[in-house]
């Protein structure tokens, strides 16, 4: 389901003076908050992997903070569900995908402009609280009678998970597959599965509504993400900005808070 | 079949119905025959074949047919009960029955675990694993499809003739034969109805399923899931396009059938 965070407040004329060099391949820290972006004004809407919901949140809160004209809110899905909803044209100013696969379908209809990667996530196994059935491995996954949630193969954190079983040779069947990560840790914290494979930072945003098994380095995956500013979105500015925010030494250490690596 | 005699003619349509009537259709017809010219004709081999889609039409028609089957069973004393007996709390009852008419689908599907899941208030003593299983998909279904056949049947139990049934228990017929063997058969066409409409709610069941059903391709994946999968997770409009036309079809199929066969003689229709 789609989590719209914020509303799109009125747009104001965006003020092209003090912004315009910070395009979204500069440096980053040149639209650093409160730098030389303060003129900054309107509204922008990002589309953004379900996985960064709580760090894009807060990101979001502190660039609103740094730029009292300007607004980002976010529409927060699957990565191939927003893929999807710019292909048909949904109005967005940037894309942030959990997977360069995702993104690549975008680039390649040429709907956006040059993407860069800006952050990294690894996965993680997810189970309720005090991990009930002695979870330790990702091949105690594998095993019959254990019932695991993973997302569906075609978005990032299904591709990811595969990959973590390839790496550790199981094959794991799944009892319930879903739409994106958000829901795969939701269905964990019914209780009503063993496990589900999410993102590090996704067990780490739940708290202590699951306990978390770290997934060893030698058979863990990582996914890369891509963010992008769409070409069709109104305010190019402001979008480069909240781009070059992202990337920027804030950014970075918002993201790494929360579980991220670097790119 | 048999035409209408003459002098209905005073008691036709009025013409002002018309206009409204025919938006009313568009509404209705325009966007299912939209689906039709725009589907990809020329691709829909690969696109079966892709997606699995033979075994989410098999779950589907399976587990709607038991749906239907279990709202039969169960609804149809329900409604005998709602509509004639007389008991504290009746309205609630009523209430609480039409509330899986309204309840949002995911709240529906999240309900279903805390009463049914391992930990569910009821689940926790069953000891049976019921979400992510067919049987947990046909539940979820029956939840959300009963009330369909129960809102139908109850309004025939009530409008039932009870002159035939006072006849029958004066002639030393039994409350059950009287039931079985009377007000039943009276009430058969509506029977028919609402088993169709909760067949058909059933069969198209998308919200409830996709939080408790678990969404395994070739076990507990159904149709209307999977045409939402395609769409919103593979990016692939065109796909769930394909993948809605034989749904579709049989749907009219199986509406069109009954609608000969059983509805003409239903009161009021």
């Amino acid at each position: 389901m789609r989590r719209r965070i914020g509303v799109l407040l009125a747009v104001a004329a965006l003020t092209p003076a003090a912004c315009s060099s910070s395009g979204g391949s500069s440096a980053p820290g040149s639209a650093h908050a409160g730098g030389s972006a303060a003129a900054l004004s309107g509204s922008i809407t990002v589309f953004a992997a379900s996985s960064l919901t709580e760090a894009f949140t807060t990101l979001g809160q502190q660039f609103d903070k740094a730029h009292p004209g300007a607004h980002v809110g976010f529409d927060f899905d699957s990565s191939s569900t927003l893929a999807a909803s710019i292909q048909q044209g949904q109005p967005a100013d940037v894309f942030a995908s959990a997977s360069p696969t995702n993104m690549a379908t975008v680039v390649s209809s040429g709907q956006v402009n040059r993407p860069q990667n800006f952050t990294r996530n690894q996965m993680e196994i997810a189970t309720p609280p005090g991990n009930p059935a002695g979870i330790k491995t990702v091949a105690d996954l594998a095993k019959p009678g254990v019932k695991v949630a993973l997302c569906d193969a075609a978005v990032p954190c299904g591709a990811t998970a595969e990959k973590v079983f390839q790496n550790a040779h199981v094959t794991v069947r799944a009892t319930a597959s879903e739409p994106d990560v958000k829901s795969t840790i939701g269905v964990v914290t019914t209780k009503e599965v063993d496990a589900g494979m999410v993102y590090v930072t996704d067990v780490r945003a739940a708290g202590k509504q699951v306990t978390g098994v770290p997934i060893p380095s030698s058979v863990n995956a990582s996914t890369t993400y891509p963010i992008a500013t769409v070409k069709a979105g109104a305010h190019h500015e402001l979008a480069q900005a909240w781009v070059a925010y992202v990337l920027s030494p804030a950014g970075r250490k918002v993201l790494a808070a929360d579980g991220f690596l670097s790119p | 079949m048999s035409r209408r005699p003459r002098g209905d003619e005073r008691g036709g349509t009025p013409p002002l119905l018309v206009p409204p009537a025919a938006v009313g259709a568009a509404l209705l017809v325009v966007p299912a025959l939209a689906l039709v010219v725009r589907a990809p004709w020329s691709r829909l081999g690969p696109i079966y074949g892709e997606y699995r889609f033979w075994d989410a039409l098999r779950i589907s028609i399976e587990t709607s047919l038991e749906v239907t089957a279990l709202s039969l069973l169960f609804g149809t004393p329900l409604a005998w009960i709602l509509a004639r007996a007389h008991f504290p709390g009746k309205a609630v009852l009523r209430a609480a029955v039409t509330l899986p008419l309204v309840l949002p689908p995911v709240v529906g599907g999240i309900a279903l675990f805390y009463a049914l899941g391992q930990h569910g208030i009821v689940g926790q003593y069953l000891g049976w694993q019921i979400p992510f299983t067919q049987f947990g998909i046909v539940l979820a279904g029956t939840f959300v499809s009963m009330p369909f056949l129960v809102v139908t049947v109850e309004g025939a139990f009530r409008s039932a003739d009870r002159g035939l049934e006072e006849a029958a228990a004066t002639l030393g017929a039994s409350r059950w034969r009287v039931f079985a063997h009377v007000t039943v058969p009276s009430i058969a066409p509506s029977l028919a109805a609402g088993s169709v409409l909760c067949w058909a709610r059933a069969i198209g069941e998308y919200g409830a399923t996709s939080i408790f059903g678990g969404n395994i391709a070739g076990v507990t994946l159904t149709m209307p899931v999977l045409v939402a999968r395609v769409f919103q997770v593979s990016g692939d409009p065109e796909g769930a396009t394909a993948l809605s036309l034989p749904l579709m079809a049989v749907a009219i199929v199986v509406l069109v059938a009954l609608r000969d066969k059983w509805l003409r003689s239903a009161p009021s229709s």
